[in-house]
């Protein structure tokens, strides 16, 4: 399979010359010629995807970084929203950067689309607890987007501790033509009026406003690591180290909890949650993940509070591969749900896993991300990459999962032909329109070129927020300060 | 990565056992040496976290959890009875509870120059002094050796753990007094098994804050007769007065007396340039 970089956008580029809470749609990003699928080609595409993985995915744009990188641009999330047509991302600044998919034209069988920016807005602030004097940062965990029902977008965002509704609305008129009022604001004196008129719209600039709607807080002790928005579009979890709160979105002032692992003593703690997330069909069903390596699922409809699972996802360790990282390695860092609801993936530092929802007793698919770090464990322990927490992803029609692993590598699997591919997100390597070549990474001395040694690996670049579009074959991911887009077309 | 197996060498039946003994010795060696060293690596990220911002509590459970396991199995090897044999004399304390519980105690400080402790810094500290500094962190004992190694430490170690440390206190206080009824076996492996519930609750302790109770228990106000508590007192740290070290909390009213002439502690250097440093926290915490 062959994948292109489809756009690669700087953060830190995009903040020169825009204002922070309102932008105007920004074209300061080249236009980037990119094929679009046709119905035609995606069934090809499926065709060729059962029997290997066919197509290439092509790169729309490269923008590098000018300026030193701050550490308040690293890229912390990203995520589409369900009809792909918009792209968030947060940062470790408590920045939301969502981008727009333009086609300039639908008719045509080939055509163009970019990723511009559509808005950028200041979502978090750094606060401070002055209780524990310490400070929150602001660095925005996850995004979710809430399923579109106006005109108006609807996302949360979060930080360790609070929870923000945002809305993103356009605003492309502007009521002209009031009595009282100058066009530019200033006031006219009620003596001078001599006539009445009815102020009307007129065209304007478009204008992206985003706004918060609602603020949770004080809901959480510990570190918010996972939201999740329901199916029934009302109520939501968000879900810290030790435990879950189910909120609805109208009300901020209170949450339900539904999930408490916190022993009575904290000195017995030994397990913590690591991700949640609710089920995409059933409202009352929703798993978490834990740092011993077990993912549990709960029914709301059991009890109030969810302590005793519905059912428990473990896999017997392997004794042949056990040592004292054996438990780190172990550890959650993602689980998503399939787009059918069957099937659960779950992400641990070096494989990816695939569970039936109906047999817990081991996964249906194991897939191994980087098992040659397996004998690099301790180098990777004291430099503290083992605590990486990498996330992963389902293609639309859930053929395919995608994680991302070090040295800007992402790694795909295709579940049907059992293959999977090496890719670099690097603008260095591929031009626009250029196919990527995948990557091996071996042991050996011998280096054929697309061939890197394990010991060259660089594990400052890792790739460990990812999204795929939900129904295009689009990925977005992101390096440390680089949103890098691919799209995938056929051969 | 740490499998102990022996590397199996093909050589004249004569020489053969003792070319494995000596080879597997060299290998088990190795292992221990490595598992030592991840045990120190260990702890030392569990001291230095750095203190602005709450550290990752999945890290710390993951890296905990980590020690444990190295120190049942070293318990089970019997190396870890080698290990306190060697740091203490007779009649000593474990020392793990010195190692683990005094560097996990200090993950919660905010450390102006974060010290890294080795895990030979105990010596000649007697148990009384070891329990009292894994709760309080902060303790004027009698012995003026543990003095000049503690004192270090006594002006970092109250700022931050005040809120926490009172309740914290009494748990760990309980649990070492549990700790040592439940086990069994040896004094090392009771160390061993019940230290680790205390450093882990230590470093977790800090995760929440609680509301300090007052305590009734006289053993903890015994515990805290030990402690200095002048170093709240603005009037006593300006004057540069350092009380006894063995002066009761309600002491303190005596020593705000005009008439109080005679500091009857020796202050070692150590312990002014500490007062500076805690001055200067304090500075901070009643409200620069």
């Amino acid at each position: 399979m062959r994948l292109n970089c489809a756009c690669v956008v700087n953060i830190k580029d995009l903040f020169s010359g825009l204002s922070q809470s309102v932008a105007r749609r920004s074209t300061t990003l080249p236009p980037v010629t990119i094929i679009q699928q046709t119905a035609r080609e995606r069934e090809r595409l499926l065709l060729l995807g059962k029997a290997g993985m066919g197509g290439c995915w092509t790169m729309l744009c490269v923008q590098m970084p000018e300026m030193l990188l701050m550490p308040a641009d690293i890229i912390s999330a990203v995520e589409f929203n369900h009809s792909g047509e918009l792209l968030a991302t947060g940062d470790r600044g408590g920045r939301i950067v969502i981008f727009q998919q333009e086609q300039e034209s639908k008719s045509l069988p080939q055509c163009r689309a970019e990723y511009n920016v559509y808005s950028t807005f200041q979502s978090h602030e750094p606060e401070f607890d002055y209780l524990k004097s310490l400070e929150i940062e602001e660095k925005i965990n996850k995004i979710r987007w809430l399923p579109q029902k106006n005109a108006a977008h609807f996302l949360l965002s979060t930080n360790d501790k609070t929870i923000k509704l945002w809305k993103i609305s356009e605003r492309d008129k502007r009521p002209e033509g009031y009595n009282l009022k100058e066009e530019d604001g200033r006031f006219r004196h009620p003596s001078s009026l001599t006539t009445l008129r009815v102020p009307v719209f007129q065209p304007m600039d478009l204008m992206v406003e985003a706004s918060p709607r609602r603020v949770y807080a004080n809901a959480h002790t510990y570190h918010i690591n996972s939201i999740s928005v329901n199916s029934d579009n009302e109520t939501y979890l968000s879900a810290d180290d030790l435990r879950i709160n189910l909120w609805h979105l109208d009300f901020t002032d209170r949450s339900f909890n539904i999930v408490d692992i916190k022993p009575v003593n904290m000195e017995e703690l030994t397990e913590v949650i690591t991700a949640s997330e609710f089920h995409p069909l059933q409202c009352n069903t929703f798993v978490y993940g834990s740092s011993k390596g077990s993912v549990r699922l709960c029914d709301m409809r059991a009890s109030a509070l969810c302590d005793q699972h519905s059912k428990l996802f473990e896999e017997p360790e392997d004794p042949s591969t056990r040592s004292f990282f054996s438990e780190i390695i172990s550890s959650i860092s993602d689980v998503k749900f399939s787009h059918s609801g069957r099937y659960m993936m779950t992400r641990d530092y070096l494989t990816l896993k695939i569970w039936d929802l109906h047999m817990e007793s081991r996964p249906v698919e194991t897939y191994q991300v980087h098992g040659y770090l397996r004998s690099k464990l301790c180098s990777l322990y004291e430099n503290d990459c083992i605590f990486d927490k990498f996330e992963c992803c389902w293609r639309s029609d859930d053929s395919e999962v995608m994680t991302g692993s070090y040295n800007n590598f992402f790694r795909m699997f295709n579940r049907d032909a059992q293959q999977d591919v090496t890719l670099e997100a690097s603008w260095e390597n591929g031009s626009p329109g250029c196919p990527l070549k995948p990557w091996r990474v071996c042991t050996g001395s011998r280096r054929k070129r697309n061939e890197i040694g394990v010991d060259c690996l660089d594990f400052s670049r890792k790739i460990l927020y990812t999204s795929w579009h939900p129904q295009d074959n689009v990925v977005a991911l992101a390096t440390v300060n680089n949103l890098y887009i691919f799209q995938e077309k056929p051969n | 990565m740490f499998s102990k197996g022996t590397k199996r060498k093909f050589s004249d039946g004569d020489e053969e056992i003792s070319d494995e003994s000596l080879v597997g010795a060299r290998v088990a060696s190795s292992y221990s040496l490595q598992r030592q060293s991840l045990l120190d690596m260990s702890l030392i990220k569990l001291q230095l976290c750095h203190m602005l911002v709450e550290p990752n509590l999945c890290r710390s459970v993951l890296i905990a959890n980590t020690v444990r396991q190295i120190q049942e199995e070293m318990t089970h090897d019997g190396s870890w009875h080698m290990v306190t044999e060697a740091f203490c004399g007779p009649g000593q304390s474990p020392s793990e509870r010195l190692v683990a519980t005094e560097v996990l105690c200090r993950s919660r400080e905010q450390d102006a120059e974060p010290k890294l402790f080795s895990v030979i810094s105990y010596e000649g500290c007697r148990e009384e002094e070891v329990v009292a500094d894994e709760t309080l962190c902060s303790v004027s004992v009698s012995d003026t050796v543990s003095n000049v190694c503690l004192a270090g430490r006594i002006g970092q170690c109250w700022e931050k753990s005040e809120l926490s440390g009172v309740e914290r206190d009494e748990e760990a206080l309980e649990d070492s007094r549990l700790g040592s009824g439940e086990d069994e076996e040896i004094d090392t492996e009771d160390g061993a098994s019940t230290e680790s519930p205390k450093t882990t609750g230590q470093v977790f302790g800090t995760f929440e804050i609680k509301n300090s109770s007052p305590a009734p228990d006289s053993a903890l106000e015994e515990l805290f007769s030990d402690v200095d508590t002048s170093y709240y007192d603005l009037d006593t740290m300006l004057t540069g007065m350092q009380s006894a070290p063995k002066m009761g909390p309600y002491d303190i009213l005596d020593s705000l007396a005009p008439s109080h002439s005679s500091p009857s502690i020796v202050s070692t250097p150590k312990c002014r340039s500490d007062l500076n440093e805690l001055d200067h926290i304090m500075e901070i915490i009643v409200g620069s």
